[in-house]
């Protein structure tokens, strides 16, 4: 007898992850179409909801930018301590997100060494989101660049290109999926992050508060539909960003 | 008869890879499933050992059923084209695999597995892991493999032809060998004739999911009974609208009956033999093949103008 | 080259700003004053609490997904069906779901006013407030894991070996066990140690499940926020240092699996 591997799963999944998602779309027209309305449009809801997929793309972008170039470093370049420079870079993918934010705040918040003190900013914000994403481009590109054919690059260069102009027209459309991919990931991550921005952002609603931080607050006030209500417009944003930024990376690579 | 198949129909999807096909092998026999690529070999070979379910039709082994039957309990050995080694354990291990899952005691498994690796000549390498070794030693480590159980039906998918064409020559001859020494029922799937030819006692050709002619290699070769098959199995060559072969066509300076006119192209000589590549009035190329005294009486040179004609019947079948 | 070191530097120096200064802080904060403090808050009743909740939710989580992980895996690469895509998307749901939102989910369907509220009730069992709702967290979060490096290892070697199992007599147990599991355990030591990283370090989920209950709810993170609002700093940071250095274990075995993956190939 073939053992039911497909249905166990089926089941598996279903109960784990469709049932709850089927709840909270459900309990987010508890109060009918106008009382979700309601609750997405709520002043507040909008303002987090814009800062949080603004400074989402700002850290994706920032991502795909530090994230190709550590990438580069850590695939051509050569130097001592190199691996384990790699080794870190998963640092903040093993890190719970709390204690990162505490880092942060350890170093540029108020009371850190540092000259500046970003607590309660909205750079805040963006930088305990950078430091969360950080592997996600890193590791994506890494991959790729080191399949990278050298001699489509010589080619360039034989050809009298310069390096910036081998990167930018030959080097750069091979990378376009990968560098979209992880900053895909990236903008994911980002849009939902909680642990590590509600230490240092101090959650300062129209200021510097995120829709996860929002959508927390109203569960704690006992709004649970309109959190609810929120949270499934969080979610669609997230696919929708992500399947554009996977169409964009396409387009790119031709 | 060791394996029975009857109306054997396999679709996936829309594709139909086999459309009513019934084969019969004789017990201690060797046959080749022949054919090109894709065309449905290697799927009947996984319906007989039962990896495969057929929509319809029957296979029978000695005798049984093998409806609803599982591989396991089927007695067939099976080798795979690209060995299927288990790449985590030893040769020795390798081989022991079937004798370990049916408990055997440990003094009978290592008895069995030394046998074996004798055979097949691998005694030297029962420590070393496949990947250590090369291509045609891992195949003889899964020929090995399979026989430990003692299966009553041998099936190999293949099994060369992953393999380069010297190792694939000596595997050839060493497989003859083997099956004269241990008589297994032998099935086995090739796309190459000359395999074919060379090894089996009975060739089965398949094509587009079924079955053209099923007969000694003599019969086919002789007797093909279709374009397909003759064109399949050895040399063809086309003449008045027929297939023929090379060597049926005959050369003569001055006709003795009905024939063509054409130009020598080129004169290849292989030696023991000469082959010929003439021109017809209307274009059309002929390939004739002739010993080689054949050839020097004619005292053939390149332009000369020769009269061909076929000296055995033709393929039966009318070419378009 | 003089570009090549430039990069270098802007590389490092990034790096340096936002990975090594802060987590070096953190661990100087939670030394400042002293070795003895520093254990003094590790040992702590709450404290022991939490870390005692943290490793429980952690040994129930990881076996439990990567079991059904495996399953999952060998669905995907060894079954034929339709919609395979939209398996994978459910797979990849946790990557993609907010965890203030899984946690706000699960509280839909197994708290108070929620759809198994009624059979909860009848069966006596807590979910929501309790430990099996942290578990419950937990596990959501980290359950893609091992279905994804598994599932493309399954996919590669492919299913000859099984097949080759089967007929030499192996049963579908016996194959598992003695075929495909040494093939694919590297990758589900993998699987294994992102989904204790995962499970270890979860916090969003976890503080709408638990309700925060201190002494009673509160896994290590959730403690971290608490010490930290306390103005116990120092206790916060001590805790974060005992995360920082699980996190850093699990880099550094998945540093070696990885090294000992690319070596195999």
């Amino acid at each position: 007898m073939r053992p039911p591997l497909l249905g166990v799963s089926i089941v598996w999944l279903s109960v784990m992850v469709l049932l709850p998602l089927a709840a909270l779309v459900a309990s987010s027209t508890d109060r009918g179409l106008g009382g979700f309305w309601n609750a997405i449009s709520s002043p507040e809801a909008v303002a987090a909801f814009k800062f949080t997929v603004l400074v989402a793309i700002a850290v994706a972008a920032v991502n795909a930018v530090s994230g190709t170039l550590i990438a580069w470093v850590l695939v051509r370049d050569e130097f001592r301590g190199k691996s384990l420079v790699n080794a870190l870079i998963d640092l903040p993918f093993a890190l719970p997100t709390i204690v990162a934010g505490l880092t942060l705040l350890a170093l540029y918040g108020p009371r850190g060494p540092a000259p500046f003190d970003v607590a309660f900013t909205k750079w805040a914000v963006l930088f305990a989101l950078v430091f969360v994403t950080l592997p996600f481009v890193v590791r994506s590109v890494q991959p790729v660049l080191m399949e990278l054919d050298r001699e489509v690059e010589e080619a360039a260069a034989s050809l009298g290109a310069g390096p910036f102009t081998t990167f930018r027209r030959v080097i750069l459309p091979s990378l376009a999926p990968a560098i979209a991919s992880g900053a895909g990931l990236a903008l994911g991550r980002a849009l939902g992050e909680f642990g590590s921005v509600v230490l240092i952002s101090g959650n300062l609603p129209f200021k510097t508060e995120v829709s996860s931080v929002f959508i927390y607050n109203r569960i704690q006030s006992g709004d649970q539909s309109g959190a609810a209500a929120v949270s499934v417009v969080l979610l669609a944003a997230s696919l929708v960003l992500l399947s554009g930024l996977t169409f964009l990376g396409r387009r790119w690579s031709r | 008869m060791a394996i029975q198949a009857r109306s054997i129909t396999k679709r996936f999807g829309g594709f139909t890879a086999l459309d009513d096909v019934s084969i019969d092998v004789p017990a201690g026999s060797l046959t080749a499933l022949l054919g090109p690529s894709g065309g449905g070999k290697s799927t009947l070979l996984r319906i007989i050992a039962g990896l495969e379910s057929p929509e319809t039709g029957e296979v029978w082994i000695e005798g049984r059923d093998m409806a609803g039957v599982a591989p396991q309990e089927r007695g067939v050995g099976f080798v795979f084209q690209h060995y299927a080694a288990f790449k985590h354990m030893t040769v020795r291990e390798n081989v022991a695999f079937g004798l370990r899952i049916r408990k055997r005691p440990k003094a009978d498994v290592n008895r069995r597995v030394d046998e074996l690796l004798a055979l097949v000549q691998l005694s030297p390498f029962a420590q070393r892991y496949p990947s250590e070794l090369s291509g045609g030693q891992r195949q003889r480590m899964a020929l090995a493999r399979a026989l430990a159980v003692e299966p009553s039906l041998l099936l190999l998918d293949e099994p060369f032809g992953a393999l380069d064409a010297n190792v694939r020559e000596e595997l050839r001859a060493w497989l003859r060998r083997l099956h004269q020494e241990m008589p297994v029922t032998t099935l086995f799937v090739t796309h190459d004739q000359e395999e074919a030819m060379e090894l089996a006692d009975q060739i089965v050709v398949i094509s587009q999911g079924r079955v053209e002619q099923a007969g000694t290699p003599s019969d086919l070769y002789d007797r093909p009974v279709n374009d397909f098959v003759m064109n399949f199995i050895g040399p063809v060559t086309r003449l008045d609208g027929r297939l023929v072969r090379p060597h049926d066509v005959q050369l003569q300076v001055a006709p003795t009956g009905p024939a063509d006119e054409a130009v020598v192209e080129r004169i290849v000589r292989l030696g023991f033999e000469v082959r010929v590549q003439l021109v017809l009035a209307d274009g059309q190329p002929v390939a004739a093949q002739l010993p080689r005294t054949e050839a020097e009486e004619l005292e053939l040179r390149e332009g000369d103008i020769v009269h061909v004609r076929a000296t055995r019947p033709a393929s039966p079948a009318v070419a378009a | 080259m003089k570009s090549r070191l430039a990069l270098r530097t802007v590389a490092l120096g990034y790096l340096t700003v936002l990975l090594v200064l802060p987590v070096g802080m953190v661990f100087y904060r939670a030394f400042e004053h002293g070795l003895g403090k520093f254990f003094d808050a590790l040992t702590t009743p709450q404290a022991q609490h939490a870390i005692g909740l943290t490793l429980l939710v952690v040994a129930i989580t990881v076996p439990v997904n990567t079991v059904f992980g495996i399953v999952t895996a060998l669905a995907l690469e060894r079954r034929s069906f339709h919609g395979r895509a939209v398996l994978e998307r459910v797979i990849d749901m946790p990557f993609v779901i907010s965890p203030i939102v899984v946690g706000l989910a699960l509280v839909l369907v197994y708290g108070e006013q929620g759809w198994a509220a009624n059979a909860l009730v009848a069966s006596g069992i807590r979910v929501i407030f309790s430990v099996p709702g942290i578990v419950l967290a937990t596990m959501f979060v980290s359950l893609p894991f091992v279905v994804r490096e598994v599932a493309p290892v399954l996919r590669e070697i492919g299913s000859e070996q099984e097949e080759a199992a089967q007929t030499l007599g192996a049963s579908g147990w016996q194959t598992f066990w003695r075929v495909t599991l040494p093939a694919i355990r590297p990758a589900v030591a993998y699987g294994v140690v992102l989904t204790t990283a995962r499970a270890l370090g979860e916090f969003g989920a976890v503080a709408v499940v638990s309700g925060h209950l201190q002494g009673q709810t509160e896994t290590m993170t959730l403690y971290v926020q608490d010490r930290f609002e306390g103005f116990d700093v120092t206790s916060a940071y001590a805790i974060s240092v005992l995360l920082a250095v699980f996190a850093m274990s699990a880099l550094l075995g998945m540093t070696y699996l990885d090294r000992r993956r690319a070596r195999r190939s």
